[in-house]
């Protein structure tokens, strides 16, 4: 499904993914772990299409088709997702809001008219319950003044209703608490499907507890120097990345 | 959002010419151009007005001449050639009109064009239509359920025929022709506008509303209102307007006289969508307009806005707090694109003791436009216990816009407790990416993000007003990035 060859991309000049190979198949999780500043959050921007990155080489490909022509939004319309690692705040827009516009937004882009009120309310309560949101919750200015863990939390709110080809979960695990983190993971779980993929980037070894990779990749200075199965995440869990180096 | 499909949106959105800039093809019966005491009569005579009404527009006439042009607020502009203005024009209807079936299609044709077809809001939202299109009213509707509660709710020059003694004591009584020189020129040459009068104890059982257009081109448009809430009644009245696009500058300077009588509220909100002008600046509406309202004892009046157009804006919907404990409150989004400068905000006057006001202000910037928040909260010296919020926030887009904000603050009684907040903040990479990331466009994000910024103001507008305030400024912004 994802499909990432000889990767590099530059900020401001500065190298900061440096040929990265990746393939990610229908069905399956895979895992990135890292040192700080290795480069995680910059594939994930850069598969999502910020802008800010320049891509000198390589080409990421999803379903056969190259992205690099594509928008930021015309790459979510086509089912790529990115649970920030940081959450934006937007005064003044609600949650509901927020899902509605982006959910029709999506469906206008396919050609489907936009989802009826009660259909969608209907969507939000269900997936809401799912991740065991609290409805007032949901009338709230989206990530304003949310603690970091109801931040994730809603991204994954988000991911529920657009139910993406491929989600990119950068780091969603930190800052939940433990009863989150297996309410947010269980969510995921029961999204997974043989028909959509989950990359999953974060430090602990504990969230792949409760979501099950299939591969697990460290990417270090820019380039994944090692994969390997789930046991990866174990053993770097007790080594930490000197070793790799 | 309603009855906008986002498709709708798309096309409005490409469409670079102003949206509502069509000309309707109604044979007008105009004045020659130019302004002197003979054609101060004429206007008079023209409308059948009784001789204190004339000598009543002669006397605003010799104040007007005295005066000029105020310079102060924050904006430049080619000031008007008042001797090259048409003071007179009026759609030449053949009768007077009952019933909507009877109004000029090509009429019903503009407001389709409009969005707002007469018929979809009856059907919708229980409003009365008092329709002025360029300076008379062709048709009024409901009038048998207003009538019932003894509102009266017609054009002004009815009002003056039909019921001088409330004319003659109320107006100018809150603006008086000596206020200012926009003030006085509308006194002498007014045209049409609304009457409403709501008696003691009535709440009125629907939204009021008067949709105004400029149509001729070259003619100046001079609005007058005069709203009267007796003891005990509500109101909740709707203004707005569109204009068509014109070449030259088209001059707009109506007064609105508001009387909240003691434990009276009147709610008025508008939403202002005059020519703005094109991408260079050129043309666009110039609209300098005294808006202003009276509190009785515990009475309460709110003045809403969005004013997305013209090209200068000119406007200070006030509050005089005479009665104690009344209230008075100011909401209000201005959007300025391209070369469009506004210079807004309000007065909130204090006498009474125990009074209270609240201005939200919300100024959004893009292109090359300059926005001015300009207020003043005066405390008077018997007035104890006054309280005064102020909130002025700014949203830029881009970096050749500005903002400005010029908050006045006259305390002359220490009881009084006066908050200011102000805030700038400019539209981020990071939530454009956010939003772009769900799958939403950068020009539907900003939209997003206007509205979310305008939300305190856009929720004490009455519902089907809300749907065309938000569309009005997505329109308005269109272009504003990239
Ligand atoms: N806008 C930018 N300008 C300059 N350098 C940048 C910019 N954005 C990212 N970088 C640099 O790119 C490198 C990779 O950053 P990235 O956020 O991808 O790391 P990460 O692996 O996600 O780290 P963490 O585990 O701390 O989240 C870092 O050295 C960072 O400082
Ligand atoms: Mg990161």
């Amino acid at each position: 499904m994802l499909k990432i060859n000889n990767l590099h991309a530059n900020i401001n000049g500065k190298e900061i993914l440096k040929g990265i190979n990746l393939e990610i198949k229908a069905g399956e999780v895979h895992a990135i772990m890292g040192p700080n500043g290795s480069g995680k959050s910059t594939l994930a921007a850069v598969i999502a299409g910020k802008e800010d990155f320049e891509v000198t080489e390589g080409s990421v490909e999803l379903n056969g088709e190259d992205l690099s022509d594509f928008a930021p939004e015309v790459r979510a319309h086509k089912g790529v997702f990115l649970s920030f690692q940081y959450p934006i705040e937007i005064p003044g827009v609600t949650v509901t809001n927020f899902i509605k516009t982006a959910i029709n937004e999506t469906r206008k882009a396919k050609g489907i008219a936009e989802l009826p009120a009660k259909e969608m309310l209907q969507l939000i309560r269900e997936k809401a319950d799912l991740l065991e949101i609290d409805r007032k919750f949901l009338s709230r200015s989206l990530n304003e003044g949310f603690s970091g863990g109801e931040k994730k939390r809603n991204e994954i709110f988000q991911m529920a209703m657009l139910e993406p080809q491929l989600a990119i979960l950068d780091e969603t695990d930190s800052g939940l608490d433990i009863d989150a983190l297996k309410v947010v993971a269980n969510g995921v779980n029961k999204l997974k499907s043989e028909k959509n993929a989950v990359l999953l980037i974060t430090h602990y070894q504990r969230l792949l507890d409760y979501i099950i990779p299939d591969f697990v990749h460290v990417l270090h200075n820019g380039k994944i120097v090692k994969s390997g199965g789930k046991e990866l995440a174990y053993e770097l869990e007790e080594k930490g990345y000197d070793w790799l180096k | 959002m309603g009855k906008f499909t986002e498709d709708d949106l798309k096309k409005e959105l490409e469409t670079k010419e102003y949206e509502y800039g069509f000309y309707t093809d109604i044979e007008s019966d105009k004045f020659p151009v130019g302004l002197n005491e003979d054609v101060v009569i004429a206007i008079s005579k023209k409308k059948n007005e009784p001789a204190w009404m004339t000598e009543w527009r002669l006397d605003a006439f010799r104040i007007w001449k005295e005066m000029t042009e105020p310079e102060w607020a924050n904006v430049r502009y080619t000031k008007p050639s008042f001797q090259d203005i048409s003071y007179y024009s009026a759609p030449k209807t053949k009768k007077k009109l009952d019933s909507l079936d009877e109004v000029d299609p090509e009429l019903l044709k503009t407001f389709e064009k409009l969005g707002i077809s007469i018929g979809e809001q009856k059907r919708l939202s229980n409003v009365a239509v008092d329709i002025v299109m360029d300076s008379v009213s062709v048709a009024t509707t409901f009038k048998k359920t207003l009538n019932e509660r003894g509102i009266i709710f017609c054009p002004i020059s009815e009002a003056i025929q039909n019921h001088p003694e409330l004319v003659k004591k109320y107006m100018g009584s809150i603006v008086p022709k000596t206020d200012n020189f926009y003030a006085a020129l509308n006194s002498a040459v007014f045209s049409d506008g609304s009457f409403c009068y709501i008696p003691k104890g009535v709440t009125c059982p629907m939204e009021l509303s008067t949709y105004f257009r400029i149509n001729e081109g070259g003619t100046g448009q001079f609005e007058r209102t005069l709203l009267i809430a007796d003891e005990g009644s509500y109101v909740s009245y709707l203004e707005g307007c569109t204009a068509p696009a014109r070449d030259e500058n088209q001059l707009h300077a109506a007064v609105v006289e508001l009387i909240a009588l003691d434990d009276a509220e009147i709610k008025y909100s508008t939403v202002q969508n005059w020519f703005p002008g094109d991408k260079e600046g050129k043309g666009g509406v110039y609209n300098f307009v005294t808006k202003r309202g009276l509190c009785e004892k515990n009475a309460k009046i709110s003045w809403t806005q969005v004013e997305t157009g013209s090209a200068i804006t000119w406007k200070y919907p006030s509050c005089i707090l005479k009665g104690d404990n009344s209230v008075g409150e100011f909401y209000s989004i201005a959007v300025t694109n391209n070369f469009q400068q506004a210079d807004t905000g309000t007065k909130m006057i204090h006498l009474g003791n125990n009074t209270k006001s609240t201005i939200i202000s919300k100024g959004i910037s893009a292109g090359h436009s300059h926005n001015s928040y300009r207020g003043l909260v005066q405390i008077s010296p018997r007035a104890n216990n006054a309280r005064n919020f102020s909130q002025c926030d700014s949203l830029l887009m881009g970096d050749k816009c500005g903002a400005h904000t010029f908050p006045y603050i006259e305390v002359k009684n220490k009881s009084a407790q006066i908050e200011h907040e102000a805030t700038t903040s400019k539209i981020g990479e990071d939530q454009l990416f956010y939003c772009n990331q769900r799958g939403i466009n950068t020009e539907k994000a900003i939209a997003l993000i206007v509205n979310g910024f305008g939300k305190e103001v856009l929720n004490k507008l009455p519902m089907e007003f809300a749907v065309e305030a938000q569309k009005l400024l997505e329109i308005s912004l269109e272009g504003s990035v990239g």
